[in-house]
């Protein structure tokens, strides 16, 4: 995984509520499997419509998306991680996430930061004004900046740190491996196994 | 203090914690189907890694699948690819595989349940949110992406924070007509969903416990839908009964193990929950959604809303473009909507007791003009015990289409899909914008609701037939 530190590029400002993964990539697409090549169906109902944001030339380019509330609820699809990836974001910013997209976003890189909704429709509203408008996202002093705008967020110190050191969670836990090992010695033997198969 | 069944579950399952860092779990039983696996298997492969415990994996197809001509290959080449890198993936691997055709394929929740692989205090994931549906037997069950997918395949375990609790309780006795789903779709649209988000639902009370098995399922099935990261209910001599006679379950002195153990598995008296809400049974009708999501829902009798009604600027926002793309109108009575397309299956209500339930109600009647209904059981053992039953005959008679098993028109993947402008009743769990196929509009309901209206022809409850 490539380290996050920090991002600046320009903005997709969607100003949608409940943005589920099924809009994010429909089920259609779902049928490759490769983890590249998912950006042809990201929002793709949506992009039928010339006046769909996405499509207009001012925000060609964009690398930070910025949303409504709820972003990426529904179903458990990280193949929703790997298209907004492949079509070039790196940054998802929300008043809110739901929790397996958000676990998605940060086994796969794609960082997702969490501002209050007043600062999301600021942020809109800039957008609006000037589409090339600047915004950097430092994981490093936890803030996203843009014009005079410092707005401070939270992150979990243990997740901060291995997105900035772009660390593999299975590398990290199988150094604890004598751990697994030791707690499968007390497993009660009544806990079902599906090997060997009964019918 | 006492602790909540969701914590009990929890601490039985803790291989490791450390200060500052998420607890590491020891996963139970891991799920797998065809779409949200083929990535994790190759990252396997390419760290020339193995899958620590295949004993505690299982793999069905589902998603893909067809639901006509199982005999014959699949027609669409990429479907076809997926399905067949699974079945390459569980012959690599040493997994347990149910493939199309074989007497244990499913979809994926209902096969769990039905082989007794599913049993109360595990901690049970999938590649797919739905996998809250095992929540039903007092087992802490989610779903995870195919990142997870492959830590789970090479080490058993994952790394998760703590989640909080919600108790919801249900109390008092259901009104004729009114089903689990009917629960589940109220308490959405009364939370909302995001209402869930960071929290484990144990569901409780009354209500709750006079449900069968089956029901329980279709209501911790939805949990996500409120943006929960599991569903719960604690065991009882309900759960017991319904996995003793199931293949897996644990035999001789380990069954008497395993009940001690199990009856542990309730939230303490003196438990103390981050959140409790209180539903009263005798308030629930039976309820059908509006909108593009599951916590856009309302009961069956009122009419459209009116999106000027809604003081929050965001869900007014939301439910003007709902109303918009449903194609609805504002104060229209919901019974006066003519459906397309009855779709009775899914996780959510695709088992045997929902496929009775809605025969009981078709039985020696006759479709509504131009309507069409689907009837996709669960899984390949629902399909047999219907015909074993004779339901088949029903749905066939009525002029509904009888079909193979798999999560079919749920989410469009296959060839069950919705055209453009098409207005679904289904009783599976999403309503989201073209999820059932481009430009579909689907209403979810209950299987009671599904069949009344496959025969008036708009949205109705069985009371409205008579």
């Amino acid at each position: 995984m490539e380290k996050f530190i920090s991002h600046t590029g320009t903005v997709l400002p969607l100003r949608r509520t409940n943005v589920d993964t099924d809009q994010i990539i429909p089920a259609v697409y779902l049928k490759r499997v490769t983890k590249s090549g998912f950006e042809d169906g990201l929002f793709s109902a949506w992009r039928n419509d010339p006046e769909f944001v996405m499509n207009k030339p001012e925000h060609k380019g964009a690398t930070i998306l910025v949303a409504g509330a709820d972003f990426g609820t529904g179903s458990s699809r990280e193949h929703a991680v790997w298209a907004l990836q492949n079509y070039g974001f790196k940054v998802v910013l929300s008043s809110r996430f739901a929790d397996i997209f958000r676990g998605n976003s940060q086994k796969a890189g794609l960082l997702t930061v969490i501002i209050p909704q007043e600062k999301i429709e600021v942020l809109w509203a800039a957008v609006e004004v000037n589409p090339s408008l600047e915004v950097s996202v430092d994981l490093d002093a936890k803030n996203v900046r843009f014009a005079d705008e410092v707005i401070g967020f939270e992150i979990d110190d243990y997740t901060r740190w291995r997105l900035m050191e772009g660390l593999d969670d299975i590398g990290l836990t199988l150094k604890n491996i004598a751990d697994v090992d030791a707690f499968e010695e007390k497993r009660p033997s009544f806990k079902p196994q599906t090997l060997p198969a009964r019918s | 203090m006492g602790k909540t069944l969701s914590e009990k579950i929890w601490a039985d399952h803790v291989v490791r914690s450390a200060a500052g860092e998420p607890d590491l779990l020891y996963i139970d039983l891991h799920l797998i189907h065809e779409v949200t696996s083929p990535q994790a298997f190759d990252g396997l492969r390419l760290a020339g890694r193995k899958v620590r415990r295949p004993d505690l994996t299982i793999a069905t197809e589902d998603h893909n699948t067809p639901t006509l001509n199982i005999d014959k290959p699949i027609a669409d080449p990429v479907s076809k690819l997926q399905i067949d890198t699974l079945r390459n993936n569980a012959k690599e691997f040493g997994i347990r595989i149910h493939s199309l055709g074989d007497i244990d394929q499913g979809i994926v929740h209902v096969v769990g349940p039905q082989l007794g692989i599913t049993q109360p205090g595990m901690t049970i994931v999938c590649g797919d949110s739905h996998t809250s549906t095992h929540g039903a037997f007092g087992a802490l069950a989610f779903g995870i992406g195919t990142s997870q997918v492959e830590h789970v395949l090479a080490t058993q375990t994952l790394p998760q924070s703590k989640p909080k609790t919600m108790a919801i309780n249900v109390d008092g006795t259901l009104k004729p007509g009114v089903t689990s789903k009917d629960i589940i779709l109220a308490i959405i649209a009364q939370i909302g969903t995001g209402g869930g988000q960071g929290y484990v639902l144990e569901y409780r009370g009354s209500a709750i416990r006079a449900l069968s098995m089956e029901a329980r399922m279709t209501i911790c099935n939805m949990s996500i839908e409120a943006g929960a990261r599991a569903g719960l209910i604690a065991p009882d001599e309900k759960t017991f009964e319904y996995l003793k006679s199931k293949p897996h379950a644990p035999q001789g002195a380990d069954w008497d193990a395993a009940v001690e153990y199990w009856k542990t598995l309730n939230s303490d008296a003196d438990a103390r929950f981050d959140h409790e809400i209180t539903l009263k049974a005798e308030n629930i009708s039976p309820f059908i959604t509006w909108g593009t999501n599951p916590g856009q829902g309302a009961p069956l009798d009122g009419k459209v809303p009116n999106p000027a009604d809604i003081a929050d600027v965001e869900d007014r926002g939301a439910a003007e473009r709902a109303l918009e793309y449903m194609g609805l109108t504002a104060g229209t009575p919901f019974k006066e909507i003519a459906i397309d397309t009855v779709f009775l299956g899914s996780c959510t209500n695709g088992r045997i007791e929902d496929l009775r339930s809605a025969a009981q109600i078709l039985k020696g009647q006759k479709i509504a003009p131009k309507l069409r209904m689907l009837v996709v059981p669960g899984s390949a053992r629902v399909r047999l015990q219907a015909e074993a039953e004779g339901l088949d005959k029903v749905f066939l008679d009525f002029g509904a289409e009888w079909r193979q098993a798999g999560c079919s028109m749920c989410l469009g993947m296959n060839p069950d899909q919705l055209t453009a402008g098409e207005r679904s009743a289904s009783t599976s769990n999403r309503n989201f914008e073209g999820r059932q196929g481009k430009g579909g509009r689907t209403h979810l309901v209950s299987p009671l609701v599904a069949a009344a209206t496959a025969i008036r022809g708009t949205l109705s409850s069985p009371a409205d037939l008579n």
